[in-house]
């Protein structure tokens, strides 16, 4: 079943704040989703399906549905890290084909910033049967990173020059975007010589510790024929889940690779189609694999790539993170996601800052990257376009 | 051996033999007799071909470094423990498995370096698989 053109993005809404010191994490998620519904032109007595990850409370989808009040029919949890609100787009968009529920809300709301989290925050490691065997090596999330960096760079000579390139790209969108956590211009001399947290990656190769949220309204072809806001149809969707594969990791590959595709097919496009891409950028080196295993350019060739000025908007070969993305702008719950999907449909609307807005952008690109590079994660590809 | 933070680790039933002889300086994992693959980490089963027919072997305790990073400074109990090496060592008989390389400056470190397993334990008998340089300088 191909959900092509069977569900469109009706509402989509960021939270303006970055540090939101006293208030509840459900607070902002309710937040966010009368933000998002208000933006499609619907309310809360019209969501009939709700998504949520591990960043909602309790009992995830069953204490938020009891604690905003929704009557619904179709609920989901399914929790891939960062990637899980672009995964939760494509389940949204196959419950709607499957006639389940019309009107679907996402949701994304922490408080780290608030908390005291640091980068990456604190983890969810629980009982999980690779703890014992990961965990009690000081792995924090930023080494993981590196050592996939560290790789990247022993096998195709990726530089740490190339690296800061993509964080230079997001500092200038940053500049156009007044909710922006980091709103000022970088140099690639600043991003070298900010703190090494862990080698090869510094301090400015990482993205923000930020409070907030976004939420998303996925609604039926049928409902957004009705509403007067521009809707986006989900044209393509892809998801894969790369594991350790028994010890035989592999840190210079994501499951990008496999969810590009997926996503290309079902939308009948290519790479060269894309007019812009939310990528997600937990941390620099996180673009730079994302890219070439989405297939913008050859594996290997990402350096090259992002140092050529492909990143820039509006004119860049691939503008990207046009918000700033989580290296500028939000990580909200130190997991963007749904924020890459969110600028990704300002694009589509014409809604982005005049500045970084992609002219005549008929075909986006959102991708999401959960848990950590290239061992255990999963990776999601969402292609949305201005019409089926 | 080290002065890095040993830790309490999970053992159970699919680990012990694993935990166990680490504090006999051995490297036990398990092996199985259906498909070879050696299994990492250990488990009661072979994820390759879903046996659960595998056997307990001492592995040589022998890799190379596939790829590391030097922490600045770390999280918790490591927070005065920077600058350390994380780094996944391939060992000789395939897996690619997280550890840390002492008793080598970090500024010596680099990928395909030859290791060899440290049995780090601590007064208290905890023990942790770390790797050293082959050939310590």
């Amino acid at each position: 079943m191909s959900v092509r053109g069977k569900a469109f993005i009706a509402g989509a809404y960021e939270h303006p704040l970055r540090t939101i010191p006293n208030k509840t994490v459900q607070q902002v998620h309710a937040e966010v989703a009368a933000g998002a519904l208000a933006d499609a032109g619907l309310s809360f007595s019209d969501v009939d399906a709700y998504f949520c990850a591990g960043d909602a409370p309790g009992f995830g989808a069953l204490s938020m549905a009891e604690y905003l009040g929704l009557e619904l029919t179709h609920i989901d949890n399914t929790e891939t890290g960062g990637s899980s609100y672009l995964l939760h787009v494509q389940h949204a968009a196959e419950a709607i084909a499957a006639g389940h529920c019309h009107v679907a809300l996402i949701t994304l709301a922490g408080l780290p910033r608030s908390s005291g989290a640091g980068i990456g925050g604190a983890g969810r490691f629980g009982s999980a049967p690779e703890v014992s065997f990961e965990n009690f090596f000081g792995l924090s999330i930023v080494a993981g990173y590196a050592m996939a960096a560290r790789r990247h760079m022993y096998e195709f000579g990726t530089t740490s020059k190339q690296l800061a390139e993509i964080k230079v790209a997001a500092a200038s969108h940053a500049q156009h975007n007044p909710n922006a956590f980091l709103q000022n211009a970088v140099t690639i001399e600043e991003v070298l010589q900010s703190k090494m947290v862990a080698d090869p990656l510094h301090m400015l190769d990482c993205c923000v510790v930020t409070d907030g949220g976004g939420a998303l309204v996925v609604v039926s072809p049928e409902v957004a024929r009705k509403l007067s806001r521009q809707s986006v149809p989900v044209l393509g969707t892809g998801f894969a889940v790369k594991h350790v594969n028994n010890g035989r990791i592999d840190l210079t590959h994501t499951g990008a690779v496999v969810s590009g595709p997926r996503a290309f097919a079902e939308a009948g496009l290519t790479p060269s189609d894309i007019r812009y891409a939310s990528i997600y950028d937990s941390f620099t080196i996180t673009v730079l694999t994302t890219l070439e295993d989405l297939g913008f350019c050859e594996k290997g060739k990402g350096g090259e790539f992002v140092a050529d000025g492909a990143l820039q908007a509006p004119f860049g070969k691939l503008p990207f993170n046009t918000d700033g993305g989580g290296l500028c702008n939000n990580h909200p719950s130190n997991r963007g996601g749904i924020t890459k999907v969110i600028e990704a449909v300002r694009q589509l609307r014409n809604e982005a800052h005049p500045t970084v807005q992609v002219p005549n952008c008929q075909f986006a690109l959102a991708h999401g990257t959960g848990g950590n590079l290239a061992t255990r994660m999963g990776s999601a590809t969402l292609i949305l376009g201005q019409e089926v | 051996m080290s002065f890095l933070p040993l830790a309490d680790v999970e053992v159970n039933n699919e680990t012990q033999p694993f935990w166990d002889a680490l504090k006999n300086n051995a490297l036990l994992l398990p092996r199985c007799t259906s498909c070879t693959s050696v299994v990492w980490y250990p488990r009661a089963h072979c994820p390759v071909c879903f046996s659960t027919e595998l056997q307990w072997e001492e592995m040589s305790g022998r890799g190379t470094i596939y790829s590391y990073s030097i922490v600045a400074k770390g999280n918790g109990r490591w927070k005065e423990s920077g600058p350390y090496v994380v780094a996944y060592v391939e060992l000789a008989e395939g897996p690619r498995i997280l550890t840390n390389i002492v008793g080598v400056a970090p500024t010596e470190v680099h990928i395909n370096m030859p290791v060899q397993a440290v049995f780090d334990t601590g007064d208290d008998g905890r023990v942790l698989l770390r790797f050293t340089s082959e050939s310590p300088s």
